[in-house]
């Protein structure tokens, strides 16, 4: 071994310093400070991990790894289905990346003042898209928002069952079957062959007493829209059951908020408003309901509000009715709540800031005309139908293959050869449709891209 | 020239005070802050204006109510507020205990900055992300030599996410061996996170509670009695928020195992320990790890963080899905897991954390792994020795023998003068330092948590002792300024709480403070 270097990272593991801290302390060795730990619990070996790499080296070791990754930045990519590809303003990376906030976690009003700003200011933010009055600090993700509804729900009505159509996206129904498991029952409703939307008789045939909710999503996992959403909530309102609707929010510049159907409580993701997809690591879920007792007690997130302070025209945040959470009263709280994810929420505040009233309006055109853009090409295709449902969608599309007599896999291992990450493969996730594919075409995708998508599955087909 | 005398016992500081507005009260008519890409002529020729294809009733009728903000003022305001932020790379960050605010490596938020992660997606094809998946795959085989675990899961975007996975496998795991009406208990202690007891209630189960005997351990002969053929798991911490290591662990493991339990090892902060001692030799059969504590990865605000979930090998089949799986020369995901609970978080987990961390251990080695530990231990032990010196301190329970972190009790101060943990923490700010007291309820009375990590010199750690002397001091002669405190903050104390507890006053939103104090005042 050469000579010990002190760790960059590690300042007190200078000999001189160590030294006089255990002298300090009142102890001879470090090891000394351990005795508490039992000899027959001790790990004697070394760690069987790579040895320590200088900055230097880690950038080369860690960038040649990355090289290994294609990104969708790399290829022209129409995979979407809860994760979406969208343009993301520099101001958002900006403010993303910002030490300050970065760096910082759970410190009170005071010392962390701008963090509960812009939280307060984001739940304001979405409150606008959405047209409601209560947003929480966000939690995990779309299903875990999903699911936590749910669960909101059952306690609001003391009911265990809950109705979710089949055409939900199957990552969010495990997370929600897992999560409401063994407390509520999920039943699945059957959906429109033609259309996709909610079976509403088959709704009507579940819905029952036991009913807490009704969630659906708007637009669905398969790109459609559910146009049903007023009869929905009625149906359900009749039987005392509460209307939860899952949204994509960049899609409300055009389409209207669901609490304009009847929606009682809202959730959604927010990655699509800023955030870097990170391979899934951009997720985060809202959840946002009416001002109103009985719905915010049943929140377990944390939900920042506006004070006045000592100083006036000061203003002052913090915790609202802090006693409803885990943090307040552990297993006696409203489900759990810990570390979520702000900074998506923080990075989608500045998103809304940016964007203001025309800019989520003139992205929802662009996204409505470009899908539809798409559409209308591969349907000029033979053997392929990019709608395979009669219905107007937003932003994704179910691509049925089934007359081309090849599988989705062979068709995206093809697209992929040529530089194009196409749809995401249905026939496991929806077998009842065969070979088909969903694919999401928002404003990140060209005419020419769309054009190259369209003349590559001309020429394999 | 004059001798500037820069030696000061408490730092002279300001937080930054901006009175930056509420974001809506910067709008101005016509402002934009960015232009979304618009569709070529070509595509709207084809295809019109898109929207005349919405069902009427879905389309939106009136516009969001979102402010117009020049770009230049929107950043403005956002560097402002981030500037109110006390973040951990700006502080000797050692007072927010329990959450491991050690240094995020700079070139690690380089490395994640890079496309080649950032614009990955979940669901493209295993070929494409060969690099994430191998970071992955390597970091789970690290994390098995700390824990002496069998496999890894970094699914969960928290700890809290991970106990919740882990108290759900825990219920699949019985229910697969038919006792699964029978096991309905859960055990847990009072000096752990509140998400232990509550994400296990959530799965359905009653919690039992173990309180601390006269050393601050958990008690083990209540847990003998506590035991029986109702208990599915025993979830606990090792130090436990007092920092005290429980030497007589394998016995609790043994205990519950005896009884047919699982045993679940939170080691969200597992900072004392790495190549120290081991989850798997103290008898436990799952563990987790929050890569946002230990392992470096920033907080973000509050995520999203990534818990790694380790088990011993029966109970790999109950791992949310999928897990990486190294064949050949390519790692692939495999959703091949019989018993799976199925998924808590979409896709993979936070890969963003995962190359952090990855990376984080890959700057240290295993002798500098070691070293994290020894120096956390080092440092604690330090500010051990000084802070119980301070005047209205007291440090209940065993003398000696903390690992990582301490709970203190300011309750001799309170009782001199009555300065609560509450007004010291107001006080705190103004020195520039976090400072956090305890989850609830306060089994430590007055209390405050203190976690120097491994990242802090001893020059910083004087510091902060510096301050809270300074504090202690100022209590006993001049208590008001610390009663009226924050003086240097960004914003004065909040000096009611209707506005957070009486839902007349309380607004969430900026529309329903509008609502219930603005046009209602009109």
């Amino acid at each position: 071994m050469t000579k010990a270097i002190t760790h960059p990272y590690l300042p007190n593991t200078n000999p001189e310093i160590k030294a006089q801290m255990l002298k300090e302390i009142g102890v001879e060795s470090i090891e000394e400070l351990y005795q508490t730990i039992p000899e027959e619990l001790r790990y004697t070996g070394k760690l069987n991990i790579p040895e320590a790499l200088n900055e230097f080296e880690l950038k080369r070791e860690v960038g040649n790894l990355l090289q290994k990754n294609k990104g969708t930045n790399e290829v022209i990519s129409f995979l979407g289905g809860g994760c979406w590809q969208h343009f993301i303003p520099a101001v958002c990376d900006e403010i993303a990346s910002r030490a300050e906030f970065v760096t910082a976690y759970a410190g009170d009003e005071y010392e962390d003042h701008g963090r509960f700003q812009v939280l307060f200011e984001y739940q304001s933010l979405l409150a606008e898209l959405l047209c409601v009055d209560v947003v929480n600090v966000p939690t995990f993700d779309w299903g875990q928002a999903a699911a936590t509804a749910i669960r909101m729900a059952s306690r609001l009505t003391t009911k265990k069952e809950a109705l979710v159509p089949k055409t939900v996206a199957p990552e969010r129904l495990k997370i929600i079957e897992n999560y409401c498991s063994p407390d509520v029952e999920i039943k699945l409703i059957n959906y429109q062959e033609a259309t996709g939307e909610l079976d509403l008789t088959d709704l009507k045939n579940n819905i029952s007493e036991q009913t807490a909710a009704i969630y659906f999503e708007n637009p669905s996992y398969l790109g459609f829209l559910e146009t049903q959403g007023e009869e929905i909530s009625r149906i359900a309102k009749e039987s005392g059951a509460i209307t939860i609707v899952g949204v994509d929010p960049i899609s409300l510049g055009v389409l209207e908020s669901p609490v304009q159907y009847g929606a009682d409580i809202i959730c959604g993701e927010l990655q699509p408003l800023g955030n870097p997809m990170n391979y899934g690591g951009g997720q985060s879920g809202f959840i946002a309901t009416r001002d109103e007792m009985e719905y915010i007690s049943e929140f377990p997130s944390r939900l920042f509000g506006i004070t006045p302070t000592s100083q006036e025209g000061e203003y002052g945040f913090g915790d609202v009715f802090y006693d409803r959470t885990s943090f307040a009263k552990r297993e006696n709280g409203k489900e759990s709540v810990g570390t979520q994810t702000s900074m998506c929420a923080i990075t989608a505040g500045v998103y809304l800031a940016l964007m203001g009233p025309e800019g989520m309006a003139e992205l929802g055109q662009t996204i409505m005309q470009r899908s539809q853009y798409a559409m209308k090409k591969l349907n000029e295709i033979e053997k392929i139908s990019p709608s395979y449902f009669n219905n107007v969608n937003f932003k994704e599309f179910v691509v049925d293959f089934n007359e081309t007599g090849k599988t989705v896999e062979e068709i995206n291992q093809y697209l992929l050869s040529k530089g194009i990450y196409g749809g995401i493969d249905l026939s496991e996730e929806f077998p009842e449709l065969g070979q088909s594919a969903l694919f999401c075409v928002t404003e990140v995708h060209s005419k020419a891209d769309i054009d190259t998508l369209a003349k590559e599955l001309r020429s394999y087909l | 020239m004059q001798d500037i005398k820069s030696q000061k016992k408490v730092r002279d500081f300001h937080q930054a005070k901006w009175n930056e507005p509420v974001i809506f009260e910067l709008h101005q008519k016509g402002e934009r802050g960015v232009v979304p890409p618009k569709t070529e002529e070509e595509i709207a020729s084809t295809v019109g204006d898109g929207i005349s294809k919405l069902p009427g009733h879905l389309k939106r009728s009136r516009a969001p109510e979102l402010p117009e903000i020049s770009q230049n003022r929107v950043l403005r305001h956002y560097l402002r507020l981030s500037q109110e932020t006390l973040g951990a790379a700006f502080n000797v960050e050692i007072g927010q205990g329990t959450c491991t605010m050690k240094y995020s490596p700079v070139v690690n938020e380089k490395l994640v900055a890079s496309e080649k992660l950032r614009s990955l997606h979940p669901k493209q094809a295993e070929e494409t992300v060969q690099g994430t998946l191998k970071a992955t795959y390597e970091l789970d085989l690290y994390l098995r030599e700390i824990s002496g675990m069998d496999y890894f899961s970094f699914q969960p975007g928290s700890g809290t996410q991970a106990l919740f996975a882990m108290a759900s496998m825990v219920r699949a795991y019985h229910e697969a061996n038919g006792e699964g009406e029978q096991r309905d208990e859960i055990i847990t202690t009072i000096f752990s996170h509140p998400s232990q007891a509550a994400t296990a209630a959530v799965k359905g189960y009653k919690i039992i509670t173990l309180y601390p005997d006269e050393n601050g351990f958990p008690d083990l002969e209540r847990l003998k009695d506590t035991v029986s053929e109702r208990t599915a798991g025993f979830v606990v911490a090792n130090p436990e928020d007092t920092g005290i290591y429980n030497s007589r662990i394998k016995e609790f493991t043994k205990v519950v195992h005896d009884a047919g339990g699982i045993c679940y090892y939170d080691q969200a902060n597992a900072n004392g320990l790495l190549g120290i001692t081991r989850a798997k030799e103290a008898g436990f059969d799952m563990c987790f790890f929050n890569l946002h504590k230990t392992f470096s990865t920033p907080h973000a605000c509050g995520g999203p963080g990534s818990g790694a979930i380790g088990v011993v090998e029966k109970l790999k089949p109950y791992l949310p899905k999928p897990i990486i799986k190294k064949q050949g020369e390519k790692y692939v995901l495999n959703t091949d897991l019989e018993h799976c609970i199925g998924k808590v978080r979409s896709y993979y987990g936070v890969a963003q954390n995962i190359i952090r961390a990855y990376a984080w251990i890959r700057s240290l080695g295993p002798d500098g792994l070691k070293a994290v530990a020894e120096t956390a231990v080092l440092n604690n032990n330090y500010l051990y020795s000084k802070i119980k010196e301070i005047k209205g301190v007291d440090v209940p329970y065993a003398e000696g023998g903390r690992l990582e972190q301490v709970r203190y009790s300011w309750e001799p101060l309170y009782q001199d003068t009555g300065i609560t943990t509450e007004d010291i923490s107001r006080r705190m700010a103004d020195f520039a330092h976090q400072y956090w007291t305890s989850h609830h309820p306060y089994v430590v009375p007055q209390p405050f948590t203190l976690e120097p990590t491994e990242s802090y010199s001893k020059e910083d750690l004087d510091e902060y002792i510096g301050s809270l002397s300074h504090i202690s001091n100022e209590a006993y002669t001049s208590p008001e300024v610390i009663r009226t405190a924050p003086h240097c903050s960004s914003i004065h104390k909040i000096t009611t709480d209707k506005y957070f507890e009486d839902p007349e006053h309380w607004a969430i939103t900026w529309r329903a403070y509008l609502k219930k104090h603005v046009n209602a005042k009109v």
